[in-house]
């Protein structure tokens, strides 16, 4: 701070050079990004074929999921033969970036672009993906299943803090009545128990809803640092602990099994979680073939198989593997996400 | 900012020397008009600043979620440490601020701005949630760091009687940058979807210019207020005494007088303190004044019952019922009060006192505790309520707080000062968190809501006492002129 102070003159056309300098690189690094966003509403080559069309929920030969490839029906949910993943897409119209079916049940969680600010709803859907009801939501949607008969849905949203910085994260998760459109817009709302102990911390997150019915359902509930796997009831509004270190769980269609992300010792902390399997009856945890880090709350193709997302090219691919601990992952198709099978 | 300059600082200066002595005197409207360019440079840097991390902030979790495809939740755990490795970094800060001669406030700001500035393309460097936990932490402390500096700054810049209305000002320009930060971010998402890069490379460059515009434009040494208003301002001894024979009037004129007789005394203690081999004040020193330790004190007892902006609106929701929608509204509605309220609020403190309108900003938060408490079905006229009292609370306490500080600390160690308040302060609520947190988990949210307006009744109740002793010995509570 010796040095004589600049002149006024000096300073402002420092000021205005170094604003022309960061207007230049902020400019080119917006025409940069807006330049690659443009190019993935152009079709690919050597992606899979999609083009527009009509799509049913509850087709028999068709499984439905989120289409990632790039191209103008990038988001959309997409038929495609349950014979052959792989195969061309039939585009809904119908953009979510989380959604599943069940029954003709469909919901949708979808970003909305307002003048201000994105905004986020779901939106339970009707077997044509009409819109039957929306709800407007309070942050990032991660999670979303409907029971099997189709009367029931949930979804999972993240919330941030709003501190500067802020990074205390939570969820919430609702359930909605699609007979009676009650909603219970917070499961922390109902009585946790954990070891049959009553549980009503602040810290309470639930979340990766799993119907074994229309008024019990599975979820990972955490609090204190540890996640559980819990058994809920609707009517009852409670949320049992039933085994430790289970998230995103996901029920097998025959009820007995219990998909799910198990945080394991000594992994990479940025990818903790493998995709293990846990027998109701007897609650004993399995691993599955698939050793890479999984974070998605898996679907069940059939009693034996699942099906999971994992990182790729165009956002993510769709793998499989054996419930059973046997055999090894295999890629069913790329740029897919969210798929929701027949059963 | 260029206009700000142009009101250069002797002009600003010019106007205390002008004024006829005794306790009668008027400042006149061009001391209250200009704000010293110095505090609107700052508050510029400060705008600037806001909306660069505020553009972070906002995309972060969907950046996190979306692109990158992390799960968050945990990702709190670490905040005890990295707020405890802040709270000492800000008081290095202050500490290392108060070195050369008033320049050093300069520096370490530059070195807390940059700091920050740094962090963003470091984000998109790094894709892994420790890294990125980490890179905040950095940023985090880069505003640890310049926050105790800058307010040295804008305290020795602004006329110690309308301080208050300076950081007022430094407080509005600051929140409206906050309120912008958002929106850019939104605007370049717009042009260019998932351009999470492009968002980090325009935060960068914003903040950038902050730094640049504050080493061109703020002074290497802030040309002191005091040291530009020599006699007039300073009251002389017959003056004291014809004051001091009046103290016994009613409370607040008591107050506002003494102010000037207690004047006297600070700068001759603070001669000899500044003597050319005079010691630096460590933080014990400081506590050691009578003022600052009952300021501290108090901010730190109300801190302990203030909770966090993140249970606040918790509990709103959740006692309300809001629609899910109006959740990341909230934040909104509270920063657009704050925004509003901060010059007239700091005007209002200069007149009847910073200490006074800190202890009534604490009372407004907790009217709205008592919204919360109250079985009330409102809704949205509820919800407004409670966010305007919100809103009020920090526009009646935050740079009223700093203003209060900067009235009990000599000049040569304000930087240090500002810094024990502040991380006083932060620690405290720091604590309440955790203490909130657990209240909630054995008592559920409505008896944890009730305990903390009990807490902070008391502790309003405390430093009323308190801070009304520190009144009648302590100089510039208010404004000379307030005396009549």
């Amino acid at each position: 701070m010796s040095r004589p102070p600049l002149s006024r003159t000096a300073r402002l056309l420092i000021l205005l050079a170094t604003v022309l300098v960061l207007g230049g690189v902020a400019v080119g690094a917006t025409l940069y990004a807006a330049g690659r966003a443009a190019q993935k509403d152009r079709t690919q080559t050597g992606g899979p074929a999609v083009t527009p069309g009509a799509v049913r929920l509850d087709d028999p030969h068709h499984t439905l999921f989120r289409n990632m490839a790039w191209g103008p029906h990038r988001d959309e949910i997409t038929a495609v033969p349950t014979d052959r993943l792989s195969g061309p897409r039939t585009a809904s119209g119908v953009r979510c970036l989380r959604f599943y079916q069940a029954s003709g049940t469909g919901i949708c969680l979808q970003a909305v672009h307002g003048k201000l600010r994105d905004t986020y709803r779901a939106i339970v859907l009707d077997n044509h993906l009409h819109e039957l009801r929306h709800y407007d939501l309070a942050g990032t949607p991660t999670r979303a299943r409907v029971s099997p008969s189709g009367r029931t849905a949930a979804w999972t949203v993240f919330v941030s803090g709003d501190s500067y910085a802020g990074t205390a994260f939570s969820t919430r998760t609702s359930l909605v009545d699609t007979r009676t459109w009650h909603l219970d817009a917070n499961l922390e709302s109902y009585a946790l128990a954990v070891d049959g102990h009553p549980v009503h911390a602040a810290d309470i997150n639930v979340w990766g809803v799993t119907f074994a019915d229309d008024t019990h359902f599975y979820a990972t509930a955490a609090t204190a640092g540890k996640t559980y796997l819990v058994r809920g009831d609707r009517i009852a509004k409670t949320l049992r602990a039933l085994h430790t270190n289970v998230e995103c769980p996901s029920l097998s269609p025959d009820g007995t099994h219990i998909a799910y992300k198990k945080r394991v010792q000594g992994a990479d902390p940025d990818a903790p979680w493998r995709l293990y399997v846990l027998d109701l009856r007897t609650l004993r945890e399995s691993a599955t073939g698939e050793h890479r880090n999984v974070d998605d709350q898996a679907v069940w193709r059939d009693d034996h198989t699942l099906v999971y997302s994992l990182p790729g090219n165009y956002g993510s691919d769709l793998w499989t593997v054996p419930a059973d601990g046997t055999g090894t992952p295999r890629r069913l198709t790329t740029a897919a996400l969210a798929p929701a099978f027949q059963h | 900012m260029y206009l700000a300059d142009r009101r250069s600082a002797s002009s600003s200066a010019a106007s205390p020397v002008e004024r006829p002595p005794g306790p009668d005197r008027r400042p006149g409207r061009r001391a209250v008009a200009a704000v010293p360019s110095t505090v609107l440079v700052l508050g510029t840097v400060s705008l600037i600043t806001d909306i660069s991390s505020e553009m972070v902030t906002a995309v972060l979790p969907l950046y996190l979620v979306a692109e990158l495809g992390l799960s968050p939740l945990g990702f709190g755990v670490l905040d005890g440490l990295y707020n405890g490795v802040s709270a000492l970094v800000r008081l290095v800060g202050g500490r290392l601020s108060d070195r050369g001669r008033g320049g050093g406030h300069k520096a370490v700001a530059v070195v807390g701005y940059g700091l920050s500035a740094l962090c963003k393309p470091l984000l998109l460097m790094v894709h892994s949630l420790p890294l990125i936990g980490a890179v905040l932490a950095v940023d985090r402390t880069g505003k640890g760091l310049r926050t105790a500096p800058r307010d040295a700054m804008i305290s020795l810049a602004a006329e110690p009687a309308t301080r208050g209305r300076a950081f007022g000002v430094h407080r509005a320009m600051d929140t409206a940058g906050a309120l912008c930060g958002p929106l850019v971010a939104f605007v370049l998402l717009r042009v260019a979807a998932e351009g999470y890069d492009a968002v980090f490379t325009v935060s960068f460059c914003v903040a950038v210019l902050g730094v640049v515009v504050l080493l061109l434009f703020v002074p290497g040494r802030a040309a002191r207020a005091a040291e530009r208003t020599p006699a007039a301002e300073r009251t002389t001894p017959a003056e004291s005494t014809t004051v001091a024979e009046r103290t016994a009037v009613a409370e607040s004129t008591a107050v506002a007088e003494s102010t000037t007789v207690a004047e006297g005394t600070t700068v001759a203690e603070e001669t000899a303190e500044r003597d050319p081999a005079g010691p630096r004040m460590p933080v014990r020193a400081l506590l050691g004044r009578p003022e600052v330790r009952r300021l501290t004190g108090c901010a730190v007892l109300l801190g302990l019952t203030t909770i966090s902006d993140s249970f606040l609106y918790l509990t709103l929701q959740r006692r309300l019922d809001l629609p899910g929608g109006w959740f990341p509204l909230l934040p909104l509605g509270t920063a657009a009060v704050f925004l509003l309220l901060a010059v007239p609020l700091g005007a209002i403190a200069d007149r009847i006192g910073r200490r006074r309108l800190f202890l009534a900003g604490h009372l407004a938060l907790l009217c709205a505790y008592g919204l919360l408490l109250a079985p009330l079905s409102g809704g949205a006229a509820l919800v407004c309520a409670v966010l305007a009292l919100h809103g009020s609370f920090y526009a009646a306490t935050d740079g009223v707080l700093a203003a209060a500080t900067a009235d009990a600390v000599p000049e040569h160690v304000r930087g240090s000062g500002l810094a024990v308040v502040q991380t006083g302060q932060t620690a405290a609520r720091f604590l309440c968190s955790l203490a909130f947190g657990a209240a909630w988990t054995a008592w559920g949210d409505h008896t944890a809501i009730l305990a903390a307006a009990i807490g902070l009744a008391l502790a309003a109740a405390v430093s009323a006492r308190l801070l009304r002793r520190v009144g009648a010995s302590s100089p510039l509570n208010s404004p000379p002129e307030q005396a009549s």
